[in-house]
């Protein structure tokens, strides 16, 4: 093919769209230059690493994509992480669905391995040892890890998906556009939380819910959040994340004092007057919890799913605190944590899984409950204290959702009924 | 009436079908089943649609990355919309249309109006001409 009249190749890189390094080459090549037309890139720009988020199962599709690379001899040029898939290599036992997709799931992540990718097999790669610093350039994929690379680690990347992670792992290249480019990054829409108090601020369940309201308000703006305590950690900036790519596709958000690009509200606004700003009241953030899933305090629940995007060391820690401190003599209900295969081993070296392991909690490695088959087919009702398992698990697995605090998740295991606690929210 | 406008292209192809106008973005993925061609997403406002052979007019994707493989994969099933008209451009439903052609040589060309989107009304018909090598994109309301 002839790459769009926009782009700029170098020799060696209209060599390999000619098929100089390989027919699998050409075909990640065509691909990489056809989006690169869609961006609107005059060039192209190496990366350093890539997230594939490709390795999911959701149809032949994928399955077809990843093995014509593998016939055609791909192999990745940069060092590339796994997003999760369909089924826990680990736990095999725990997938629910048709055996099918189960070997479907599988082959998928054969491919992805047999082209050189690590088997991480996580939606929180930023939770591994080498993660990308920042300014440096990446493919990311996964809207949630995209969110994160770009705005806590103040890593490149746009706003990739499947076919594309890994076509662009294969040539080593993106298009220089979107959020590659400086004057993408720049904040233009203000969430000013100044109004909110400290108590609300502190509260766990606040954090996916300011995501899922300022998601919703965005429409496509870079939103710039003023006024979230300097202690924010880590966990929370990923709830916040998943939430507001979630409910509005936002690839990057800067929140001032926290995230390196926003040392100063200035920064963060690139020196512009914003375009937007928006005052958050406490009613706003109440109405956008309720809007992420309740159910009247007493309801049976068939679940209870934490580790959305995958539970950190650190939430591995939080748990553990929660259930010494509530101390429940067993749950009466299933509760379900999903992680990554590393911080699991690493959890379970420090001792933060002993507590939950003698209650029957289920750890789930390598995928997610709420994109394939493991809560039982007959479940309906589930909690869960992730603004995305929220959103997205009644169309995915078609349950009705509970969203509430880690602790609110643990006290309604405890009684196998939702448990609201109003403390912070009155 | 005859509405035609220029419009961006972003993948190639020509087709025709009955417009549909999403009055909110949409994620494909958790929001789209590709085997029904229904839209899935219980908070969006057209939850039950059938997207199959319509002319799509969305403001602008959403959510997850996952999305390009069910365009692909409704390219696959022949449950994908005819053509998808898109408000801004969203690379994750342009790319499903690129893979879907790589991969079984089926066309959902995509073009983005870069604005408001043009109101439909009771039109029969819509039709996308969307030539990115040349340029050239258009849309047309009959």
């Amino acid at each position: 093919m002839s790459a769009p009249a926009t782009l700029r190749l170098t020799a060696e890189q209209r060599a390999v769209l000619d098929g100089a390094d390989g027919e699998a080459a050409a075909l990640a090549m065509r691909v990489v230059c056809r989006m690169a037309g869609v961006a609107g890139a005059s060039r192209l720009r190496p990366i350093a690493s890539a997230h594939i988020d490709g390795c999911i199962y959701f149809g032949v599709s994928m399955l077809d994509f990843a093995e014509r690379l593998v016939e055609l001899g791909a192999e990745v040029r940069v060092p590339t992480t796994s997003n999760v898939g369909s089924i826990d290599l680990i736990h095999p036992e725990l997938f629910q669905g048709d055996p099918a997709t189960a070997a479907g799931a599988r082959k998928l992540m054969d491919a992805y391995v047999a082209m050189g990718c690590k088997a991480t097999w996580t939606c929180a790669p930023y939770q591994l040892p080498a993660r990308p610093g920042l300014g440096e350039h990446v493919c990311w994929a996964e809207s949630n890890a995209i969110v994160f690379a770009n705005s806590v680690l103040g890593a490149r990347t746009d706003r990739y998906g499947d076919f594309m992670d890994i076509c662009a792992a294969i040539v080593g290249l993106v298009p220089d556009a979107g959020l590659h480019r400086d004057e993408n990054r720049r904040g233009q829409i203000v969430f000013d939380l100044s109004g909110l108090g400290e108590r609300l601020l502190a509260a766990d369940a606040f954090y996916p819910a300011l995501g899922h309201l300022i998601g919703k308000e965005a429409e496509g703006e870079l939103p710039v959040i003023v006024g979230l305590p300097g202690e924010v950690d880590e966990d929370r900036l990923k709830a916040v994340g998943a939430s507001v790519a979630s409910s509005g596709g936002v690839a990057m958000f800067h929140a001032v004092g926290l995230t390196p690009e926003a040392r100063t509200l200035e920064a963060a606004l690139g020196g512009e007057p914003p375009r937007r700003r928006i005052p958050v009241t406490a009613a706003m953030v109440r109405a956008s919890r309720d809007a992420l899933g309740q159910m009247p305090p007493g309801t049976a629940l068939d679940a209870v799913c934490i580790g959305t995007p995958h539970f950190s060391l650190t939430e591995f820690a939080k748990l553990d605190a929660v259930l010494a401190d509530l101390d429940p003599p067993a749950l009466a209900a299933p509760f379900y944590v999903s992680t990554g295969r590393w911080v699991w081993e690493e959890a379970r070296r420090r001792g933060h899984l002993d507590r939950a392991e003698r209650l029957g909690v289920t750890v789930v490695v390598d995928t997610c409950t709420y994109n394939t088959r493991i809560l039982s087919e007959d479940a309906t009702r589930a909690m869960t204290n992730s603004g995305k398992w929220a959103y997205y698990a009644p169309g995915n697995i078609g349950v009705e959702v509970a969203f509430g605090s880690l602790r609110e998740c643990v006290l309604s295991a405890a009684t196998g009924r939702v448990v609201r606690e109003e403390g912070e929210w009155s | 009436m005859v509405v035609k406008l220029e419009v961006r292209p972003l993948t190639p192809g020509t087709a025709t079908g009955a417009p549909l106008r999403l009055a909110e973005p949409l994620s494909f993925w958790g929001g789209f089943d590709a085997e029904t061609g229904r839209v899935i997403d219980v908070r969006h406002p057209q939850h039950g649609e059938v997207l199959s052979g319509r002319v799509l007019l969305m403001p602008a994707g959403r959510g997850s990355s996952s999305g390009s493989a069910l365009l692909a994969e409704a390219l696959r099933l022949g449950t994908a919309p005819a053509a998808i008209v898109l408000g801004r451009v969203d690379e994750i439903i342009a790319l499903g249309a690129v893979v879907g052609e790589e991969l079984y040589g089926r066309r959902c060309p995509v073009v983005s109006v870069e604005g408001e989107l043009p109101e439909v009304g009771a039109a029969a018909a819509a039709t996308v001409r969307s030539d990115p090598d040349a340029g050239r994109g258009e849309f047309e309301l009959v």
